[in-house]
């Protein structure tokens, strides 16, 4: 599938090509301009694609954009549409846009409400709930009515560590009794890792891989990351610590390199018996995560959390 | 050829229904309407106050008015009310909703686009009822008009609130700033004062003209002409229907311009 942006030429994807089983919990993971929000308007329908073909359950969206909100519950990074309104009615009315007939749309609400626990504020305007239970009840309201895709952007984002696990029991409990098949997008690696089935990485508009975070990870097992924080400048003029600030990714004192197994012990045993042990602060040895798996096929850090 | 596909090309999810027109209409008022109570209530009181303020102003200024002036002033201000919050805060709500990408919500849901204006337009006409219902009173009141046809203010209210949200839709869907959207429906509701108020053979014949193509200027005429306690049932009925026809062609051209907006 490929969109470029008549106006600036930007190649917002550049020959995208996937497939997403049903049932899936299915992630695109990538920095801001990667193209996910593009592909994104494309899946429901908003934007078609200049090239290619998109097919949901075997409908076609290019030809019929209309289906998609049909066959897919959204929720955008924000939903100002919904602000203003109390909880339970932004939820129900929701409901009832999406086909359902009042009644059926009120008990709806008074379920998913229920569920994601925002019953204390059902009555509540969502521009008076904290930033983290406005999220939650904009999530609730793409739970309203049963439809066979979720398309989640960003569902996680500025909730504390027990909402997040109330949405992702919400989705897995969808998934586990109405096989909803949900496509997640999110630059949280962390996140990616534990909830994902699959993960396709973009980067610059086009797939730069696509496969479970388990197998993404095992490609770059060579390899692990060793981070260290400096208590004061690093001592550049020691061999070991002039070695690793050559790759090292430098955010502020604190490096970040990626080296196979065997060097990254080695370096570190030198660093503990050398004169840069003085300088240093606190260390670690990590596994690769996603976040490595993308830095190694080339992706940008900009934009990726690790929280 | 390259693509996203979800789920196997050959598994056909069954589609759940669209949602009808009518169902779909009536959720968007339902929504806009609780929306409206709870974030615009205190608007509805400036936009009552203000056209109170403007009648007891006139009412001060003005030695021995006939009744012409005096019902096309009760008039004029009853619907500035309607403008007020139809015109100007819809203007206002499609160029915010336009400018934050938020009119993706509707979009993004199986509802044809002119249930979200038409239900939005009702919404914010019905909103300004008790404000204008209680401008029509006052104005009756203090300029010792006849109350016996002020139920005209119920149709009158409809029809201009039909017309003048249908233009505050355009405006605020048609500029491509929010701020735009806002100058826009502001100028708009000045419009609607100066053209509402003053009565016709009041205003230069170039002035005339301009006011003939006001959407609420013949709904004014209308709940004029009943202020001075004589209804021609045949003129009221065409004032109005062509009131309604120009709001029903705004309202039209709004669900096209809402349409273009989230396909950019």
């Amino acid at each position: 599938m490929h969109k470029t942006y008549a106006g600036t030429g930007t190649r917002a994807n550049d020959g995208i090509d996937l497939d997403v089983a049903p049932g899936e919990v299915f992630g695109l993971l990538g920095p801001n301009g990667a193209g996910k929000s593009t592909l994104v308007r494309q899946l429901i329908g908003l934007q078609r694609p200049d090239r290619g073909e998109i097919r949901l359950f075997g409908h076609d969206l290019v030809a019929d954009p209309t289906t998609a909100s049909r066959l897919v519950a959204y929720l955008a990074q924000d939903e100002p549409a919904l602000l203003e309104m109390p909880v339970h009615l932004a939820v129900s009315t929701t409901a009832r846009l999406r086909g359902m007939s009042r009644r059926a749309a009120t008990s709806a609400a008074d379920e998913v409400v229920g569920e994601l626990g925002l019953d204390s504020v059902a009555g509540t305007t969502l521009t008076r709930l904290s930033g983290g239970q406005r999220r939650m009840a904009c999530f609730a309201a793409a739970l309203a009515a049963d439809r066979p895709v979720l398309l989640l952007d960003e569902p996680t984002s500025g909730l504390d560590p027990v909402a997040r696990r109330n949405v992702w029991r919400a989705v897995r409990r969808r998934r586990e009794e109405h096989g909803t098949t949900v496509v997640l997008v999110t630059h949280n690696v962390l996140e990616a890792e534990a909830v994902l089935d699959r993960v396709a990485v973009l980067d610059r508009g086009r797939v730069i891989a696509c496969d479970s975070p388990g197998r993404m990870k095992a490609a770059v097992s060579d390899d692990v990351r060793l981070d260290l924080v400096w208590r004061e400048d690093p001592p550049t003029n020691d061999p070991v610590v002039a070695a690793l600030a050559i790759t090292a990714r430098v955010d502020g004192r604190r490096w970040s390199v990626r080296l196979p197994q065997a060097e990254a012990r080695e370096a570190l045993d030198r660093l503990m018996s050398g004169s840069a042990l003085l300088a240093l602060d606190d260390f670690t040895l990590a596994t690769p995560t996603l976040e490595d798996v993308y830095l190694a096929l080339g992706g940008r850090d900009d934009d990726l959390e690790r929280a | 050829m390259t693509g996203v596909r979800t789920a196997a090309p050959r598994v056909r999810a069954g589609l759940a229904p669209s949602t009808g027109w009518w169902s779909a209409t009536s959720a968007v008022y339902a929504g806009s309407l609780a929306r409206a109570r709870v974030a615009r209530g205190p608007l509805l009181f400036v936009a009552t106050l203000q056209s109170i303020g403007i009648l007891a102003l006139l009412r001060g200024v003005l030695r021995n008015p006939d009744r012409v002036t005096t019902s096309a002033i009760v008039a004029g201000t009853t619907v500035l009310v309607v403008a007020f919050v139809a015109l100007n805060l819809l203007a206002q709500r499609f160029g915010a909703l336009r400018a934050a990408r938020a009119l993706d919500y509707y979009a993004a849901l199986p509802i044809p686009t002119s249930a979200v204006v038409l239900g939005s337009a009702a919404s914010y006409a019905s909103f300004t009822v008790p404000g204008a219902v209680v401008t029509a009173v006052v104005g009756v009141a203090a300029f010792g008009l006849p109350a016996a046809h002020l139920w005209l203010v119920l149709p009158v209210i409809v029809c201009a609130g039909v017309a003048l949200a249908g233009l505050g839709a355009v405006l605020g869907l048609a500029m491509p700033r929010a701020e735009f959207a806002t100058v826009a429906g502001q100028l708009g509701m000045t419009a609607v004062l100066f053209l509402g108020v003053i009565p016709p053979s009041h205003l230069p014949t170039a002035v005339r003209a301009v006011r003939a193509v006001v959407p609420s200027a013949l709904a004014i005429d209308a709940l004029a002409a009943g202020l001075r306690g004589h209804v021609d049932v045949l003129a009221t009925s065409w004032r109005l229907a062509v009131t309604l026809a120009m709001g029903a062609v705004a309202l039209a051209f709004a669900s096209r311009l809402l349409r273009r907006a989230v396909q950019q």
